[in-house]
């Protein structure tokens, strides 16, 4: 009996203030066409940015139109562009009933200080160099090409590991396991210039050694691709 | 500028007690002051191979522990004047072993004799790790059999990884592989790895090849180490091996069926 009010009378949850960072975006005018061309154009130029953004939909600095604007289609065109607006900031009382209806809350204005947003056009991402091994790779060992390839320019022995989020490239016998494209790159490929591995894979979909013995090109040069969710195997 | 040499191999078995003793012998029958540690704690058994079991005092551990002096524990070996022992305890285990105490053993070790041999547990947890964690050299021994070279290969990749060389970004240790209990004949029959399948799973340098020997076990049960044995195969081997090491560029023995001649198969009984 004891126990149970002790489980009853647990907190459950806890209330804390905070002061996050969010992105207004503020109307001028009631034109929703426009803001649909408009968002677009801003979108292309910065996909990143607005890809699943939180924001404010401030509606008091909306002069023109203000009181024929249509709310959930406004809504609407926020969410098609990806945007996920959390609350108006109004004070007009019709405003206050639409949003009401379609359960979205209401902040009142507030003296809270606001800068103007610059949205950088995204930076081209730099090259990341491949990962070059030129010792062997022993048993054990264990190697991780993150977002870049993997080349392995000597003997990987068997039970050494090969993973890379790109190709897969050994410039001898492979005999241990490679796995290349781990985070999901289907486009990966393994080459080496002597097929023994323990296991073979590729995005998930892989091989073992019992399988890969019966290929006509075991023990050849070789290069594994994905095909339609099945390895491939072809001569170098 | 004295050399510690780890004498390693992963798996347990294949002759690493016998080549320490065998190498340490040889470099000392070569004028060079030499010491060989062993760090098999609780399972001590390089005492038995020199033939000094009856001589030990302190062991390694007492001297780590500051129980004795490292004179006092060292054993002089009987033979020869160059050579030295320092056996490990057989009532402790790997755990009485700390990094600190196995360095500042190893470097006063260091100052007083030319070769430091150290003789590794099998495994590839503590013991054998501070055997080969101040090596500047390491000798893999390997039976031509896949279970052994996989375990060398993976000692491989922690001599190079593992050791304090790697860490501190020095020249990292100088691997050898001596392959030992080698068949030519079994080789011949395709029962048992070759020399050359063994150099391409392993990818390094061979600075030996002891052939299978009875010689070897009567060596270990007289206490006398082989390469003192210079009549028999494994013996003369060894030497080689030792030259080889040194830096002698010795022909490889040993490796080619023998051929035996009809009066030798008449009357000669086997090796």
């Amino acid at each position: 009996m004891n126990q149970v009010n002790i489980l009853e009378t647990a907190p459950v949850f806890q209330l804390k203030g905070s002061m996050l960072a969010l992105t207004i975006l503020e109307l001028s005018s009631s034109d929703l066409d426009s803001l649909d061309e408009q968002l677009a154009e801003k979108v292309e130029q910065a996909p990143q940015f607005f890809k699943d953004a939180p924001i404010i939909l401030a509606l008091d600095k909306c002069t023109i139109g203000a009181d024929t604007l249509d709310l959930a289609r406004l809504l609407s065109i926020c969410r098609t562009h990806g945007l996920h607006p959390l609350a108006l900031r109004t004070e007009n009382p019709e405003h206050l009933s639409a949003a009401e209806q379609l359960d979205l809350a209401v902040m009142p204005p507030s003296g809270a200080r606001e800068r103007p947003l610059v949205i950088e056009a995204p930076v081209e991402p730099s090259v990341i160099p491949a990962k070059i091994i030129t010792q062997p790779v022993r048993s054990g060992q264990q190697i991780y090409a993150k977002n870049t390839d993997l080349i392995i320019m000597a003997a990987v022995s068997a039970g050494a590991e090969l993973l890379a989020d790109g190709n897969i490239h050994v410039y001898g016998p492979l005999r241990g396991r490679a796995l290349a494209g781990i985070n999901g790159n289907l486009e990966a490929r393994i080459f080496c210039q002597q097929l023994g591995a323990e296991m073979l894979s590729i995005a998930g979909q892989y091989k073992v050694a019992e399988d890969l013995r019966r290929d006509p090109l075991w023990g050849k040069a070789t290069q594994t691709y994905l095909n339609e969710q099945q390895l491939n195997i072809s001569a170098l | 500028m004295s050399k510690i040499i780890v004498v390693t191999s992963g798996k347990g078995g294949v002759g690493k007690t016998t080549t320490s003793a065998a190498i340490g012998t040889g470099l000392a029958l070569r004028g060079h002051r030499t010491v060989i540690v062993d760090f098999d704690v609780g399972l001590r058994n390089l005492d038995l191979i020199m033939g000094c079991e009856r001589r030990v005092v302190y062991d390694f551990v007492n001297v780590i522990n500051g129980d004795a002096t490292l004179n006092q524990a060292l054993i002089k070996d009987k033979r020869l004047e160059n050579l030295y022992i320092l056996a490990a305890s057989q009532t402790r285990d790997k755990d009485a072993l700390t990094q600190e105490g196995v360095e500042k053993v190893l470097t006063e070790l260091a100052e007083q004799f030319e070769y430091v041999i150290c003789d590794s547990p099998a495994g590839i947890e503590k013991g054998a790790h501070l055997a080969m964690y101040l090596a500047d050299a390491a000798i893999v021994v390997t039976n031509p059999e896949v279970s052994s070279v996989r375990d060398s290969d993976r000692m491989l990749g922690l001599l190079s990884s593992k050791s304090k060389r790697a860490e501190d970004g020095r020249e990292p240790i100088s691997e050898h592989l001596l392959l030992t209990r080698y068949s030519p004949e079994r080789v011949a029959r395709g029962e048992m790895l070759s020399v050359e399948d063994v150099e391409e799973i392993l990818s390094i340098q061979m600075i030996g090849v002891i052939p299978e020997s009875q010689a070897v076990l009567k060596a270990s049960n007289q206490g006398v180490p082989v390469i003192l044995d210079d009549e028999s195969d494994a013996g003369q081997a060894y030497s080689d091996a030792v030259d080889r090491l040194l830096g002698k560029e010795v022909a490889h023995r040993f490796l080619e069926v023998q051929k035996k001649g009809f009066l030798q198969r008449m009357f000669g009984g086997k090796e």
